[in-house]
């Protein structure tokens, strides 16, 4: 099974789910997605024994075959071609962005004249490593490097279908979290009962539904703050998959880079209970999320 | 020679748009025979690389020198590939800035005055 997990808010304790979930249960891949800033190393301490570099394609421009036509920068759905005709620029120039290149390979396949190749860029790296019998992988991007989807994309490939894979996925709704959850059988949205961690809740609870991939929620820090989000969860008919009170001794073990498992080893029940809980859900006889949307919508 | 100032409005009295891949319009005079005209950007709301596309709009309707607030490093490169001049900090109205421009009074910069993304 595939389990992503993700929130809309930042900071809510995303890393700290997956990793007590993955030290929790046997025969576990870690796959960290957050490739802007991969923090579940720093709990995890694995042994790095592999390490990949991850590039992107980008083309090249040959400004002896270029005629300075503009096709390869009309086609360019990012803006990252500028072309000036003769006309224009005194003998015609071209300049190529590769910070919005995103290499889908539209400029190389209509120029007319087989002026433009295919060549890479580095973006990141890629490191495999193991803590006892848990895989551990994550990407870690570039520093400047503005685009982390395809980063996200490469160390997917990695995942292994024989384990049951935990996906750390990157804060809020947009394309690197799309990229991250995409595939998943079941996401884990972790909150924290604040009308910021609520609002950010719901536009996460939206993206899934968009993408129909089921989910729970699981609630951090859950004696501070306040109702509205399980009065939310349970009027969206949302199961609440576990709730982690707060307490300062996981503040500071945290604060030490030590799960929580680690500091407090009843907690393993609490984050294998949480595994009994997704996978509850994810039989086919209990209430089927797709149907919510819906009802809902219908 | 034709001149493109960026602008909030699409007459002479409109105030100096102080973003140039992001303006509301781009007003381009001829200065010798003052023909003016005014062209909405359609880059305004663009996802990315506007800098880029608002270079080659301007490039494409041959102007030589472009008057604006400030110009970010993707629209710089793309100007000076084209050979177009840029001046920066330009306050007012467009009537005032093309006659400060015609007088001599603005002096042509190198480079961006902005990041990429500030005239979002």
């Amino acid at each position: 099974m595939i389990i992503a997990v993700a929130s809309g808010k930042g900071g809510t304790g995303k890393t700290t789910v997956s990793v007590n979930l993955a030290l929790s249960l046997p025969n576990v891949q870690l796959i960290d997605c957050d490739v802007e800033e991969p923090n579940a190393a720093i709990f995890i301490d694995p042994v790095i024994t592999e390490t990949k570099e991850a590039r992107v394609p980008v083309p090249r421009f040959d400004k002896n075959k270029c005629t300075f036509c503009g096709k390869c920068s009309d086609v360019c759905e990012y803006n990252a071609i500028a072309v000036l005709p003769r006309s224009q620029a005194r003998e015609g120039n071209s300049i190529f962005l590769p910070d919005l290149c995103h290499g889908c390979g539209a400029c190389e396949y209509f120029c007319p004249a087989g002026a433009i190749s295919e060549t890479y860029r580095p973006i990141g790296v890629i490191e495999f490593g193991d803590r006892d019998t848990l895989q551990f992988i994550h990407g870690k991007l570039n520093i400047g490097k503005t685009m982390s989807p395809p980063l996200i994309r490469q160390v997917k490939q990695f995942m292994n279908p024989t384990r049951t894979v935990i996906l750390d996925s990157p804060p809020g709704t947009s394309c690197p979290v799309i990229t991250a959850v995409e595939g998943a059988d079941f996401c884990v949205l972790v909150t924290e009962p604040t009308p910021f961690g609520l609002n950010d809740l719901q536009l996460a609870v939206e993206t899934l539904r968009k993408l129909r991939i089921p989910f729970g929620v699981v609630i951090n820090r859950s004696d501070l703050g306040e109702e509205k989000t399980e009065r939310y969860c349970s009027a969206e008919e949302i199961p609440v998959l576990m709730k982690i009170p707060f307490s300062e001794k996981i503040a500071e073990s945290y604060s030490r880079g030590e799960p929580i498992i680690m500091a407090f080893p009843e907690y393993k029940d609490l984050f294998q209970q949480l595994y009994q809980n997704i996978e509850q859900q994810m039989k086919p006889e209990s209430k089927d999320i797709f149907s919510q949307e819906t009802a809902r919508e219908g | 020679m034709i001149v493109c100032i960026t602008s909030e409005g699409d007459s002479w009295e409109s105030a100096v748009d102080q973003r140039f891949g992001r303006c509301r319009y781009f007003i381009f005079v001829d200065t010798e025979s003052t023909e003016f005209s005014a062209v909405e950007n359609p880059n305004v709301s663009g996802m990315g690389g506007v800098g880029i596309q608002s270079g080659q709009m301007v490039a494409s309707k041959q102007a030589k020198v472009v008057l604006t607030g400030k110009i970010g490093p993707n629209a710089s490169q793309t100007l000076e590939a084209a050979g177009i001049g840029v001046v920066l900090n330009v306050k007012g109205t467009v009537a005032q800035a093309f006659d400060q421009f015609k007088k001599g009074d603005l002096k042509i910069t190198e480079g961006p005055n902005a990041d990429e993304k500030a005239g979002m």
